[in-house]
């Protein structure tokens, strides 16, 4: 797992890649928190496109940056989810937390 | 109903064994002819059970995690996930959607995950006993185009 950070005004984005779970969070959560802390985003994009598996670790790293982040008004959008990692997003309800695209195909 | 092929598999509860273990499952399942969304809803349950092993039973430090699958001829997968770590007081309130104990970076969603992606979850516990998680998946049968 490993992620590439866009930073395009106040949007920042998140190109995640590879498997994420418990093991492979621990070490991009300080990469994104980091450069969210000196960058200020007023919206944090989560792309998935290249993520190919993820459990609810996942859920886990959107929801502990939501955490820190929305009290500063940083709003959340989560884009490129595998039908795998919608499945998982749904029935966590993140959708309250921030915005989802639409699955893309198989 | 006859058990047609089993596995057993006993890692150490290191982080990094999450993958080794859910990919492990998913190829010993493949035998079953699965569709990807069932393959992959089993390979996200086996990572959540895993995951807890880790997290939870033995937060105090590795222990060993067995892991045993059996799959019959009528199509059903059986998964076996067992430690010996502290055990969990109430499984009940653990399987609530969003309860953690941890808190922090989990979202508390383990269970519901293994609830719902798979046909049916036992769960068996005693405080300072281990836990045993029992997953139950049945692989609809498919008949290929070219038979």
């Amino acid at each position: 797992m490993s992620v590439e950070i866009s930073v395009n005004g106040e949007v920042m984005t998140a190109y995640l890649s590879g498997e994420l779970d418990h093991h492979s969070a621990a070490a991009i959560r300080k990469q994104i928190d980091n450069s969210a802390d000196l960058n200020m985003p007023s919206l944090l994009v989560f792309d998935f496109t290249r993520v190919s598996f993820m459990d609810s670790s996942g859920i886990g790293l959107v929801m502990g940056r939501y955490r820190n982040l929305s009290r500063r008004g940083t709003k959340f959008h989560i884009t490129g989810t595998s039908p795998q990692i919608y499945k998982v997003m749904k029935l966590s309800g993140i959708s309250k937390l921030a915005t989802i695209d639409e699955v893309k195909g198989d | 109903m006859e058990i047609v092929n089993k596995f057993s598999l006993n890692i150490l509860s290191r982080s990094a064994n999450e993958g080794f273990a859910r990919s492990t499952v998913a190829a010993f399942a493949s035998q079953l002819d699965p569709t990807l969304e069932e393959i992959n809803d089993i390979k996200t349950a086996v990572s959540e059970a895993v995951t807890n092993c880790i997290v939870h039973a033995y937060r105090e430090g590795l222990g060993k995690i067995y892991i045993t699958g059996e799959i019959t001829n009528t199509g059903v997968i059986k998964i076996k996930i067992r430690d010996n770590g502290c055990g969990i007081e109430n499984v009940s309130k653990a399987m609530e959607p969003l309860f953690t104990t941890v808190g922090g970076e989990r979202a508390g969603l383990g269970f519901a995950v293994m609830q719902s992606f798979m046909d049916s979850i036992r769960v068996r516990s005693r405080v300072g006993g281990g836990t045993t998680v029992t997953l139950v998946k049945k692989i609809a049968p498919r008949y290929s185009v070219n038979g």
